[in-house]
């Protein structure tokens, strides 16, 4: 079987293998393939269609599909090649991959392999609700897709569980449509929401938001009928006699993305329990050499605008590493969630390198600092904020002349 | 009078608003408490006095690869205008090709804003037709 030889292969293109793919190429790879299942790039932002997009990139509050035309505009100005309706079945950790479209199936080996797959919605059965299997249960992003893309209204009188953006988002994308949406339930004691999505989604078209509240059964034989809720104490668990039933014929979840990460497991990348994403290193690099990850598939963003940042610096540490074969692999520096912090990213630096550090706090609080603290607790960097909420992404600069003769960095707050 | 609670949503902070607001139809606001910084006053003022929102949809397309298009509002409506914004953009039905920022309907419901394309729709190829 004949095998093709490229220098850069992107794994998807949507809003991370767009950015990396063009920082790439402006970095000075001259061979990079772009590979995308969908018929046209762009990825989630396709069905993104509300508004508020690249506030941070273009100081503009666009719709998703705009966001993806700036991208998609930019990278018709380079030379890189893009194959759509193409799906990547395998990659071996040697960096060959298999490629399936139609009538044609494929060998590459790359000298670089860029992961930019994104994630996907956490499913029914990824919480386990009780009841019956009616059709009429929908994760969030898939009834968005149905929508806004296909023409199909997939319900009229709807509950959604789960509080989170895409949720918020598709209760006033189908009030607006016409149906009537009884209530989000979020089984935690706070929204995981955005502040703005809570006013704009919800308070403004009186819907409510029941916290403490879970789905606890389903019901209806060929369509839902309705759901039961209850309140949940602070095990989580429902407490009894505080059910009750609400009719409806769609359920809507909202509970959860998990990174595409099929992928990354054949080529025996090391995944991070933490993030479900690969652990990778300053530049972009995870555990297999040549092999790279940025975006929804190394850690699940709040905002597209930082997909998009930390995809660039990822095609540009792509591209060196191609160009020189400039060691990625000596980061030796671990990063180490401590308290109060759910997960760091990158799990390693250098101290040869500045780096910014992503990170996620696991429960909400105000007026709290994050602090990077050496193995022999020196404090390298801090970062004082009014508000830290899981559901919102911190970033901390770490300077790599801070970094000399340290073995660990411990991030907690402070 | 009456007390709102809002969280600002003009920067991260997220300050917890505590607004006092008159009983006058629309309200105004007597005092804002919480707010660390002036913007959350100005956005207190705005939210409580006149507040704005774009709009956005997918309006069907005749003769395009994708059966619809997705559109917004160029600028930020009255709030209680969308109900007439959103019926003015129900109505649309729109013809392929269609480019990224076409003007598609002036004047929606009765506001200064515009209707404009979000995502260009390329016209169908025969095959594409018999799938639509």
């Amino acid at each position: 079987m004949n095998v093709e030889e490229r220098d850069l292969v992107i794994i998807g293109g949507g809003p991370a293998g767009l950015a990396a793919a063009v920082s790439a190429w402006e970095a000075g790879c001259r061979d990079i393939l772009l590979v995308e299942r969908d018929r046209v790039l762009g990825g989630i932002l396709n069905q993104c269609i509300h508004d508020g997009f690249g506030l941070h990139t273009f100081k503009e509050a666009l719709s998703g599909p705009e966001y993806a035309a700036r991208y998609i505009e930019k990278l018709r100005r380079t030379g890189v090649e893009v194959r759509e309706q193409t799906m990547v079945l395998r990659l071996g950790k040697d960096r060959t991959l298999q490629l399936a479209s139609r009538g044609s199936y494929r060998t590459i080996r790359a000298r670089g392999v860029l992961l930019a797959m994104g994630c996907r919605e956490r499913p029914r059965g990824a919480i386990s609700i009780p009841g019956t299997r009616p059709s009429g249960v929908f994760t969030a992003g898939a009834a968005q897709h149905l929508m806004n893309l296909e023409n199909i209204m997939v319900g009229n009188r709807v509950c959604i569980l789960g509080s989170g953006d895409i949720g918020l988002i598709m209760a006033r994308r189908m009030t607006l449509e016409g149906a009537s949406v009884a209530g989000v339930f979020e089984i935690l004691p706070y929204s995981s929401g955005l502040p703005r999505n809570i006013q704009q989604c919800l308070n403004d078209y009186d819907i409510p938001l029941h916290l403490g509240t879970t789905v606890q059964k389903i019901h209806g034989s060929r369509r839902l009928e309705g759901v039961t809720v209850a309140q949940v104490g602070p095990d989580r668990c429902p407490v009894e006699g505080s059910e009750r039933y609400v009719p409806c014929d769609t359920l809507l979840l909202s509970v959860g993305l998990i990174p595409e990460n099929e992928l990354s497991r054949d080529a025996s990348i090391f995944l991070d329990p933490r993030t479900n994403g690969p652990l990778v290193n300053s530049r972009f690099m995870t555990r297999v050499p040549g092999i790279f990850a940025c975006g929804n598939v190394l850690h699940v963003h709040d905002l597209v605008d930082y997909v998009s940042q930390e995809a660039e610096e990822a095609g540009r540490c792509a591209a060196a590493w191609i160009d020189s074969s400039e060691s990625c692999g000596e980061d030796s520096l671990p990063v180490l969630p401590g308290e109060g912090v759910r997960y760091t990213l990158p799990q390693k630096v250098s101290s040869s390198r500045d780096t910014v550090l992503s990170l996620r706090v696991t429960a909400p609080c105000r007026n709290r600092s994050v602090v990077v603290r050496s193995s022999g607790g020196k404090i390298i960097a801090r970062k004082s904020l009014v508000r830290l909420h899981p559901a919102e992404m911190i970033r901390i600069p770490l300077e790599a002349k801070g970094l000399s003769g340290i073995s660990q960095l411990e991030v907690a707050l402070g | 009078m009456s007390l709102r609670e809002y969280t600002c949503v003009v920067c991260p902070n997220g300050c917890p608003l505590t607004i006092t607001c008159s009983d006058d139809d629309p309200p105004r606001v007597e005092s804002v408490e919480g707010h660390l910084c002036p913007r959350g006053i100005r956005w207190a003022r705005q939210e409580v006095e006149a507040p704005q929102r774009t709009i956005a949809s997918s309006v069907l397309v005749r003769g395009g690869e994708i059966p619809l298009a997705s559109v917004r509002t160029d600028r930020p409506i009255p709030l209680e205008k969308i109900p007439e914004v959103m019926q003015a953009i129900h109505k649309l039905v729109l013809s392929a090709p269609l480019a990224l920022g076409d003007v598609v309907l002036q004047g929606a419901g009765g506001t200064e804003c515009s209707i404009i394309v979000t995502r260009a729709v390329g016209a169908a190829t025969r095959n594409e037709e018999g799938v639509a």
